[in-house]
């Protein structure tokens, strides 16, 4: 079979480095956007050039916005007193698809990690204390993986608020909507069990 | 044959701890276990990354493990079936969880890959599954210990290295990790570090010793085993756990 001409296998290169594609389905995504280049190639094409120039990091929560402030930071109706911290954007948009929580977030950009060499100065725990005096924060839920990481970088937290008169609460853990015992590992059915409340 | 471990050419299955565990691709893991006949062995996990694995691969873990490979020098694939997991019962308590954070990091710092620790891994497994009791803090200064010992950097704290007396040990000597009394110390002594009564067994608990007697270990892990390792830093989850152990040991206000 002929190689496609070299621009094209650029991009097909190029999109096999994208999570939850490989090298046969960045070509088969390529072609597909080759056949509706009208259609979808030159808006992705566009929009993409128009993200790349205006994406950010919210400079007060570390979401992701095009501005210097994102939407959630400079909604008047979110600062409640409450605020989540999540490990990445990605939990952020998790949380809000839930659309169960109404106050403001703060992004870590990771965990507290020995194997990784992530230490408290390069997550952005600092700027987290200095919001929690500056917004007047009443409570800070953390809302981190339930790994020895994500637990270890919450109980770090939690001393680096000691003393502020925050409250600093944690997601409970146990057993998920829809979810069968039977098929749930012993360490979450046992948590599950130490957080059981009455009915 | 392997001693407690069934293998044959390029197979193994063993027990193991699970040290740690580093993303491989977008679904494997490489998983870093250390076992009793094999030590620290690292080897690919296909579907170690998935949603449905992270539970069971958590640092501490107690693996059943089967190691395959082609040739010996290859890194090889794992399979593995959870034992016992650890990290569930210690995420409740800041101590063991700090506790068993450094155990696995130390030993992932310290130890070369493929070389049997058959005492030190009977010892760890004790250590981890003591993990939350009252004297923890203790048995961990002793598994230190051992640690040094198991990578050549052991202290002598028989006998006096100045005088030969072995009663009225006080310090141990920064240079040669060997036990000098106060009377061999003379005016020396305010360059050694502290021999505790809990680095010989003799504490009964005192978290105020056990953090002195880790102060001295701890100088050994930096400054001798360290150096030896190409000047890795040691890993800050030890330090993690002699901060915790030491706000443990000061005197609480009423």
């Amino acid at each position: 079979m002929a190689d496609a001409p070299k621009d094209i296998e650029a991009l097909i290169e190029i999109m096999a480095r994208l999570p939850g594609l490989g090298p046969r389905s960045a070509r088969r995504a390529v072609l597909h956007l080759i056949k509706k280049r009208g259609p979808l190639m030159r808006p992705l094409a566009e929009t993409m050039t128009r993200v790349a120039d205006t994406a950010r990091e919210c400079l007060n929560c570390g979401n992701i916005g095009t501005a210097d402030l994102c939407p959630i930071c400079t909604d008047d109706k979110r600062a409640n007193g409450q605020i989540c911290v999540v490990e990445d954007v990605a939990d952020l948009w998790a949380m809000e698809r839930g659309g169960a929580f109404g106050g403001r977030y703060h992004v870590l950009g990771g965990t507290l990690s020995a194997l990784d060499d992530i230490g408290p100065e390069d997550l952005r725990i600092p700027r987290l204390v200095d919001r929690v005096t500056a917004e007047a924060v009443t409570e800070v839920i953390l809302a981190l993986n339930a790994t020895v990481d994500g637990v270890t970088t919450a109980h770090y937290i939690a001393d680096a608020m000691a003393g502020s008169g925050v409250s600093v609460t944690s997601l409970a853990q146990g057993v998920p909507i829809g979810g069968e015992l039977d098929y749930l590992d012993d360490g979450t059915i046992s948590a599950a069990l130490r957080a059981r409340k009455a009915v | 044959m392997l001693p407690g471990a069934y293998a044959k050419a390029m197979e193994w299955r063993a027990e193991g701890i699970l040290l740690n565990v580093r993303r491989h691709g977008e679904h494997a893991a490489i998983l870093d276990l250390f076992t009793k006949d094999l030590g620290r062995h690292m080897g690919v996990l296909k579907g170690g990354a998935s949603r449905k694995m992270a539970p069971l691969l958590q640092p501490g873990a107690q693996l059943d493990a089967t190691w395959r490979a082609r040739l010996d020098a290859h890194l090889g694939a794992y399979s593995v079936d959870l034992i016992r997991g650890r990290a569930a019962e210690a995420m409740d308590d800041r101590l063991s969880l700090a506790g068993l954070s450094a155990v696995c990091a130390l030993l992932s710092f310290a130890l070369p890959e493929r070389h049997a620790y058959p005492g030190l891994y009977a010892r760890t497994l004790a250590l981890l599954d003591g993990l939350g009791a009252d004297r923890w803090p203790e048995a961990y200064l002793t598994w230190e210990l051992a640690l040094l010992e198991e990578t050549g950097f052991g202290l002598d704290l028989s006998a006096c290295a100045v005088t030969g007396a072995t009663q009225g040990l006080a310090y141990v000597s920064p240079r040669t990790g060997r036990a000098v009394s106060a009377a061999g110390a003379g005016e020396w002594a305010d360059r050694l570090l502290p021999l505790p009564g809990a680095l010989m067994g003799l504490a009964g608990g005192d978290p105020v010793e056990v953090v002195a007697g880790l102060r001295t270990t701890g100088h050994f892990l930096t400054d001798r085993l360290a150096p030896a390792l190409g000047e890795k830093p040691l890993p800050p989850a030890r330090q993690r756990l002699v901060d915790l152990i030491a706000l443990r040991a000061q005197p609480r206000s009423t």
